[in-house]
């Protein structure tokens, strides 16, 4: 006591009870924690309209692009719909991955959620939620577009089905991802060269299953494509909340 | 550390020793594998012409492969003990391993488009061996690209191994889902599949030299991996001198 007694730390600050950062509490507790990192972002983006918008006009833009680019040599909308469902919800997802970290390290905010009594991946899971709304939204807004502009009947429930399992698994592996180029240089550019090659399965059980479902297909026929979507997701989010604490180590 | 080899410049480390055991081996094996590859397999029976001559390809195509795979999973283990120990050397040994694999990686991939050509009348088909090959490249051309962009020493150690652990689980489902994505039913394992074209039945010197190519080329995998690494190791060094200077 008497070396304590000589250092000015001494007296009320000892008093105080320890900070917990990882403060316990049991699951309702931690839902409630990740509902509040999720709501936070949908309230900045109600607010704001920055990162869903330029993800939808984005979206509506690929999809005209596409149609255009693929008007004068295929006969058959049918047979590119799928590719430019999956490929439009790749590329309008990394504009919107790219805000999740990349406006917290911009407006230096990100230390002030590390400094927030939670465990760390109730922020990887709030921004996931965050994430998958803003990006199933514009996977909603792409399969609109295209059944109008391509005059393909995509809106069938295993396809809704797909784009969920999808979606969930792009933003699990994504919003990680977000988070590890958010340092890095350029990484705007970055995250895409990261993500895609990733992403690869999920690109290919997705347009496999669309056109699957476009062809006729049942559930019995689209089974193996919707195991390897569950199987992505469950994979990934498992990895990523394991690894997640490591990456906000220090900012 | 290797600050004892700087002191003492005249005196051999274990790592200098197992450096030039195996360098010298890896001479042997690269003439080992050349040899049996091109003199000691005799020909396949079922083929003839050009398919003949790019079928001996196959005994290099088989070896980088085991390169590539050996540099990918030492890469993914070496990346999970970084996390769980934090010392930089893991980091060095994953990039090395992945540099040194990719080398493999795209060495499989050109030898398979040479063997293609002749014998599939084409370069490049969507199978699912070869968009995974492919894919799993540039996997880890991006890992490499995404430490280049981190300048924190740790924080690029600690990001990278993260990365190297995430990318290093996609690739079986890469695998799989590209092996379905050509029919809509499964394949079942180990299936022999009925419309593989260009195969050839491997005599017992075939055998042997298959086995002479993916131990040989094991042994120049792990040549360059040790080369690689020791030179991370003095970048590092290097660099840290340098601050201090500074």
């Amino acid at each position: 006591m008497a070396t304590t007694m000589a250092t000015p730390l001494s007296g009320p600050i000892q008093a105080l009870p320890p900070v917990q950062m990882r403060a316990g509490g049991g699951l309702a507790s931690f839902l409630r924690k990740v509902w509040a990192v999720a709501a936070k972002d949908l309230r900045a983006e109600l607010r704001g309209r920055e990162v869903f918008s330029s993800m939808t006009v984005f979206s509506v833009l690929a999809v005209l692009i596409f149609g255009m680019a693929f008007d004068l040599r295929v006969p058959e909308a049918k047979m590119v719909a799928p590719g430019v469902l999956w490929v439009s919800i790749l590329f309008a997802g990394v504009l919107g991955l790219n805000r999740s970290f990349g406006a917290e390290m911009d407006r230096g905010t990100l230390p002030a959620l590390l400094l927030a009594p939670m465990d760390r991946s109730a922020i990887y899971f709030g921004k996931v939620i965050a994430n998958f709304v803003f990006t199933f939204g514009t996977a909603l807004v792409i399969l609109v577009a295209t059944f109008f502009v391509y005059d393909v009947d995509l809106l069938q429930p295993l396809i809704f089905a797909g784009v969920l399992l999808g979606t969930l698994g792009y933003v699990a592996v994504g919003t990680i991802f977000a988070a590890l180029s958010a340092s890095a240089r350029a990484r705007e550019s970055l995250l895409p060269i990261l993500l895609l090659p990733v992403m690869v399965p999920v690109f290919m059980a997705g347009v496999a299953l669309t056109a699957v479902v476009l062809d006729g297909g049942g559930l019995a026929d689209v089974t193996n494509w919707l195991g390897i979507l569950i199987g992505f997701d469950l994979i990934f989010l498992i990895v990523a909340y394991l690894l997640f604490d490591m990456i906000l180590e220090e900012v | 550390m290797s600050t004892s080899a700087s002191a003492r410049p005249n005196r051999w480390t274990p790592m200098d020793i197992a450096q030039l055991v195996l360098g010298v081996l890896a001479v042997g094996a690269a003439v080992a594998t050349m040899w049996a590859a091109l003199v000691y397999a005799r020909p396949a029976t079922n083929l003839a012409g050009d398919e003949q001559l790019a079928q001996r390809i196959f005994y290099v195509h088989m070896g980088t492969i085991m390169g590539a795979l050996a540099g990918f999973i030492v890469s993914f283990a070496s990346s999970i003990v970084y996390l769980i120990t934090r010392k930089l050397d893991w980091d060095r040994l994953c990039q090395a391993a992945v540099e040194v694999g990719l080398i493999f990686g795209m060495g499989t991939v050109v030898t398979g488009m040479f063997w293609a050509k002749p014998t599939w009348n084409t370069y490049w088909t969507w199978d699912p061996r070869l968009t995974t090959a492919t894919i799993t490249v540039l996997v880890y051309v991006a890992y490499l690209l995404f430490r280049n962009g981190i300048d924190n020493r740790q924080t690029r150690a600690r990001f990278g191994s993260i990365y190297a652990i995430l990318a290093f689980s996609s690739v079986p489902l890469t695998f799989f889902s590209a092996r379905w994505f050509r029919s809509i039913h499964p394949v079942v394992f180990g299936n022999e599949n009925p419309d593989a074209q260009g195969g050839f039945d491997i005599g017992s010197t075939m055998g042997t030299t298959l086995g002479i190519a993916m131990i040989g080329f094991i042994i120049i995998f792990s040549a360059l991996l040790v080369l690689r690494f020791r030179q991370l190791r003095n970048e590092d060094e290097l660099n840290e001198l340098r601050e201090e200077l500074a």
